[in-house]
């Protein structure tokens, strides 16, 4: 899972007609308009590093004539460098010659486009099947997985037709479905969604997400919307120019941005939506391990606060206030803690999406606890702290 | 002569310099076309007996059967009974009017030229939109094809083939051929570049990307070139009478000499008759082959 699985080493592109010329002036720093103005050659990319690991979603993030469709082109070699190295699965794709790239894009990667590039003359089963049909697989088979694809996508029904009689989004999804019909494990995404109106884009968004559960692909996304970078990427790379400003999770970009570009970026994204309670909680505090209600109120005297998160075995149990547990005392109950005494506050899951959990948290007196599938304290989430991520 | 008469008159060329230039080119080249002459057309013999094979059997046939035939064929292409029956009148009244054996003779070369263009155009065509070298030499030659009036380029072909039927084909085809190659080309230039970017990610070989998105995409571009060649084959086709070819052609050049008014007038619209099928039915054609851009239309 942790190898790299597509490593970018000391990518340059320069477009132009003599662009091995100019790569002595790029590397020595001189600036693209500089470059454009005095030889006629635009630096597409600079020097770009990049890892990427199996299974991840990889989102390369800029506005455009930032690279990042030069970039994901470099990766199927519908563009070749002007200098530097693409390995993928160990392979460097750069030495392929031109019978094997076309294997290797047959059966390594597939490629969503911005505008669909659906072939306006074939069916929207042919054009499932495409990707099938160059590999010179026989008709049944192919329509049969075609079948398949566009079931998964949610087009059935929809065989017959050409790409001109659907919508927007049905002709994207039959652009997915063709990419995952040749079982490319490789999937690269340029703008994908970027075409569509937003109530689509966001039903996209969820199915490559759902999707994507189930496949594991190795998924590089191209975007210019950082909300689609945050919601979709495991990883995101911020171009720039044709250079990499930042590489890292989501939280990372979000919570320490590289530089002011990023951070101009980064401003204007709906934190709520884009970050976890993971990402946000404090250390589990305040924690109960005893069963006696004395005992644990000379816990709670420990840790100088009124609340408590009791947990036995069995993982977290609920929260009980000192109040609470005094007042049992005073009415001489027995010196167990039970579910009597737990207050009426719902754990939350570390991958809830802040947004989600707003109300409750304005609604609680106490920090919430975050409990995760296994049935364990995690952590905390104070309202201060949410409150100080949202701010900013 | 004064001094300045360049002033005036245009500097020439000395008039026994164009004597020369003249006496050698028309030398040289006659020259070859007499030691070459056979040569060149035994090589077009396979033509020539098609061509006359061709004629025989639209001549020779039943005339009832042709046009049973062109109807079928019309229909077949159109799926359109308003066409055929129109078809099937304007052939009815050539033959009423006594034109039948010319019309099918017309028809026999036009076929034919328009079969050599599409075979050499569409090559060269696709061979102009994948190299900007190709199409920056191709295309100026086209254009002299196009302007250069046929009686000129008549000459060496009939010094070197005589007249008859082969160089009246070749005549036709060069005049007519441009529009196929430069719609060719065109068709496959234009062709969305995504849509083709999409075919090279999903690992389709150059021959696959011809023959599975570049032409398919282009054909009605193409099919507008084919239709355009038909348009001027028949256009040429009084010129090529002038070099000896049976047809429609000939009634009207002797019109012409003769102030024969009628009979000019009755072949005229022949050709015109014939203009409109072929018009319309390759044109009906290219739209129904084109089936996926109806849905465009909703």
């Amino acid at each position: 899972m942790n190898d790299v699985f597509i490593k970018i080493e000391g990518l340059y592109k320069v477009f132009g007609k003599t662009p091995q010329k100019i790569m002595p002036r790029v590397k020595a720093g001189d600036s693209k308009d500089d470059i454009l103005i005095e030889t006629r050659h635009t630096v597409g990319l600079k020097n770009i590093n990049l890892e990427i690991k199996k299974g991840q979603i990889f989102v390369v993030m800029g506005l455009s004539g930032s690279g990042k469709s030069t970039l994901i082109r470099h990766l199927n070699r519908l563009i070749d460098p002007t200098e530097g190295k693409i390995i993928i699965d160990g392979e460097d794709i750069m030495q392929l010659k031109q019978k094997d790239l076309e294997q290797f894009r047959r059966h390594r990667m597939s490629m969503v486009f911005q505008r669909f590039g659906l072939m306006p003359h074939r069916s929207v089963i042919e054009n499932v099947a495409y990707g099938l049909t160059v590999q010179g697989v026989e008709k049944k088979a192919r329509s049969a997985k075609a079948q398949h694809w566009l079931e998964a996508v949610g087009l059935t029904g929809y065989e017959e037709q050409y790409p001109s009689q659907l919508s927007g989004g049905q002709q994207q999804r039959v652009g997915l479905a063709r990419a995952l019909c040749t079982d490319a494990d490789i999937l690269l995404m340029d703008e994908a969604f970027s075409a569509l109106d937003p109530l689509i884009r966001s039903e996209m968004q969820d199915q490559l997400i759902e999707l994507q559960e189930k496949l594991h692909k190795t998924i590089i996304f191209i975007t210019h919307d950082l909300d689609e970078a945050l919601r979709l990427g495991d990883r995101i790379a911020i171009l720039k120019d044709g250079e990499l400003v930042q590489e890292g999770a989501p939280e990372d970009i979000l919570l320490h941005p590289a530089t002011d570009y990023v951070e101009a970026f980064v401003k204007d994204v709906n934190r709520a939506r884009a970050l976890t309670v993971e990402t946000v909680m404090k250390p589990p505090a305040h924690r109960i391990t005893t069963q006696s209600i004395a005992e644990a109120l000379q816990q709670m005297k420990t840790f100088s606060s009124d609340y408590g998160y009791y947990i036995n075995e069995d993982g977290y149990q609920g929260i009980v206030l000192q109040k609470t547990l005094e007042d049992a005392v005073k009415n001489g109950a027995q010196d167990l803690i039970g579910k009597v005494h737990f207050e009426n506050i719902l754990p939350i899951a570390p991958e809830t999406v802040l947004e989600q959990i707003i109300p409750e948290s304005m609604g609680a007196n106490y920090p919430l606890p975050v409990v995760n599938k296994d049935g364990d304290l995690q952590g905390q989430l104070p309202r201060s702290s949410l409150a100080k991520v949202l701010a900013n | 002569m004064s001094k300045a008469s360049w002033l005036v008159d245009f500097p020439q060329m000395d008039r026994a310099d164009l004597l020369f230039i003249r006496k050698t080119l028309d030398g040289a080249y006659k020259n070859f076309s007499r030691s070459y002459g056979d040569v060149i057309e035994s090589l077009f013999d396979p033509l020539l007996y098609f061509l006359v094979w061709f004629e025989k059997l639209l001549v020779n046939s039943p005339w009832w059967i042709i046009i049973a035939i062109i109807c079928g064929l019309v229909f077949s292409a159109t799926r359109s009974w308003k066409l055929t029956l129109g078809v099937l009148i304007a052939f009815l009244l050539i033959g009423y009017f006594g034109m039948w054996e010319n019309t099918m003779r017309t028809m026999s070369i036009i076929f034919v030229c328009t079969l050599i263009s599409i075979a050499v155009g569409i090559p060269i065509g696709i061979m102009m939109s994948r190299s900007d070298r190709a199409q920056s030499i191709v295309t100026p030659i086209l254009d002299i094809m196009q302007t250069m009036p046929a009686f000129v380029y008549l000459i060496p072909v009939v010094m070197l083939l005589g007249i008859g039927k082969v160089p009246g084909v070749i005549a036709v085809v060069i005049y007519a051929i441009p529009p196929v190659i430069r719609l060719t080309n065109l068709g496959i230039r234009l062709v969305d570049k995504e849509v083709l970017e999409a075919a090279t990610a999903y690992g389709a070989s150059s021959r696959q990307r011809l023959f599975g998105v570049q032409l398919p995409l282009a054909l009605p571009t193409i099919m507008a070139g084919i239709n355009q060649t038909i348009m001027m084959a028949l256009a040429m086709v009084v010129i090529a009478s002038m070099i000896g070819v049976k047809g429609l052609g000939q009634p009207v050049l002797r019109s012409i000499t003769n102030q024969y008014f009628t009979i000019g007038l009755f072949n005229g619209l022949a050709i015109v008759a014939l203009a409109i099928v072929f018009d319309r039915v390759s044109q009906a054609y290219g739209k129904r082959t084109q089936r996926h851009l109806e849905g465009a239309q909703q």
